[in-house]
């Protein structure tokens, strides 16, 4: 598998679609300290673009390499290798190209304004790591769609659907039924709610980190008392890690029993 | 080498392989012959572990190819498009198809033969379709795998290629090798194949020599025999 990975990173690493996500984030990095002026903002607009924009990179980046690189993998299937050890290579390939991507692009700039002596490194941090997290769900659910359908165009159709329902469509039903619902207490049903799309929970664990959580009212003081704690925290690591090693799951189920 | 026991494979509600039985024994150059969509390449993938099969039994070499990818070792395949990684130069494919099987030189011998040396810095996305083919033949001769299967590899292959291509078939065969083909070349499968496989209809319909196939549909020639056997079955 190491081998497969080795081979699909470097070859990600020299497409010029890794260079212009490397550079957006280098120069979204850069524009945005010297438009704030300061590290804690920039974290928040930062947190912003990272929680619409990874997951649909990541969606389009794994979808777009499965399909485009279907002859390789056939080239690879005929070798003595598993199957598995090909698609998770190839989705580990992606997905930490991706990753790098990210965390140098916006590294680098932050590292350059002083990171390390502000007091913003643990937000900072955690917006990196649930970047991360965000990068390999979406990758890994971009290759279960990739897998499940051999039209490429109905492929990058589910998996931008996807992407919409899980970045936008489920907040407005959530907040629809938020609003529905007023009457009755609603706390608990929230908490579920957030922790079932990992975008909004990636959002509300930023946010939380924080301290912005008084905007979000009594809600905001319920999410508070639960992903303020180390509890909360770890659970909602614990449903990060979920939401990447189901779909993985199904990567390895489904190429088992694929025809190619 | 090969067998093949009660292999079904159905694609939706296309049924391509039904009941096929098949022995490949030890040597020699067997083509795998049929219409198009008769299931000739959905065979060699199902060989080949690419395919997943509906039901029956393959081993090759004696090994069940269900249960361990291993058995790959032993063949070398040469896939009918060669469409290959269009970010990689041609060099670094073969020093990447060496690393994931294992060491050899024969690759330079092959490159040689081939006259590829003034491509090997260029990436595979620009070259030639006939020149992505030869790279293709070069990857799949350079292991000296005991069973070789060849999917279509007259494609795109100019004259002096092709002659370098038949000889190389006849040395490897001389070796004592098993090699499967599939060709819808007439001329070279009678020129280079000892035995045929026809597939019809998901079923083997005929296996045996070119002669017997000749006397059996009373033709004179080698063409017109495959045409009997297609014009008395779709009449």
């Amino acid at each position: 598998m190491l081998k497969i990975l080795k081979y699909s990173f470097f070859d990600l690493m020299r497409s010029r679609w890794s260079y212009v996500y490397f550079a957006f984030y280098l120069l979204l990095g850069i524009v945005l300290l010297f438009l704030n002026n300061d590290l804690s903002k920039a974290v928040i607009t930062l947190m912003n673009v990272i929680i619409v924009l990874v997951p649909l990179i990541g969606t389009i980046f794994g979808v777009m390499y499965y399909y485009n690189s279907k002859e390789f993998t056939e080239l690879l299937l005929a070798q003595p290798l598993k199957r598995s050890s090909i698609f998770l290579g190839q989705y580990l390939g992606v997905a930490l190209s991706l990753s790098m991507s990210l965390i140098l692009g916006l590294g680098i700039p932050f590292v350059f304004y002083g990171l390390f002596k502000s007091n913003a490194i643990w937000d900072f941090s955690l917006l990196l790591i649930t970047g991360t997290f965000l990068t390999l769900i979406f990758t890994a659910l971009a290759f279960n769609i990739a897998l499940s359908n051999e039209n490429k165009i109905k492929g990058f159709g589910y998996a931008i659907l996807l992407w919409l329902l899980l970045a936008i469509i489920y907040d407005g039903a959530f907040l629809m039924t938020l609003i529905m619902f007023e009457d009755y207490p609603l706390d608990k049903l929230s908490l579920v709610g957030t922790m079932l799309n990992p975008i909004d929970l990636s959002r509300t664990l930023i946010l939380l980190k924080l301290d912005i959580s008084a905007l979000l009212g009594y809600t905001g003081a319920v999410f508070k008392e639960f992903f303020g704690t180390n509890f909360g925290l770890i659970i909602s690591f614990i449903m990060l890690t979920v939401w990447v090693i189901l779909p993985v799951l199904r990567i390895v189920f489904k190429s088992k029993k694929k025809d190619f | 080498m090969v067998t093949i026991e009660n292999l079904h494979k159905k694609f939706g509600k296309h049924q391509v392989l039904s009941g096929l039985n098949l022995t490949i024994t030890e040597g020699g150059i067997f083509a795998v012959l049929g219409p198009n969509g008769s299931g000739k390449t959905t065979l060699i993938k199902s060989i080949l572990g690419m395919v997943i099969p509906n039901k029956g039994n393959i081993s090759v070499l004696g090994e069940d190819v269900k249960k361990n990818p291993d058995y790959r070792h032993k063949i070398d395949y040469l896939p009918q498009i060669a469409n290959f990684p269009s970010n990689l130069k041609v060099k670094e494919l073969i020093k990447m198809i060496k690393d994931l099987r294992k060491y050899t030189n024969e690759d330079e011998r092959l490159i040689k033969l081939f006259k590829l040396e003034p491509f090997l810095d260029k990436k595979l996305g620009n070259l030639s379709g006939g020149t992505k083919q030869k790279v293709n033949l070069v990857l799949t001769f350079m292991f000296d795998s005991p069973l070789i299967i060849l999917d279509e590899p007259t494609t795109g292959l100019d004259p002096i290629s092709l002659i370098r291509l038949k000889d190389l078939i006849q040395t490897e065969k001389a070796k004592g090798k098993t090699i499967l083909i599939t060709s819808h070349i007439m001329g070279f499968v009678e020129e280079v194949s000892d035995e045929i496989v026809f597939l019809l209809e998901g079923k083997i319909y005929f296996k045996g020599t070119i002669s017997k196939l000749k006397t059996q549909t009373n033709q004179p020639d080698f063409e017109h025999a495959i045409a009997s056997i297609l014009t008395d079955n779709h009449a």
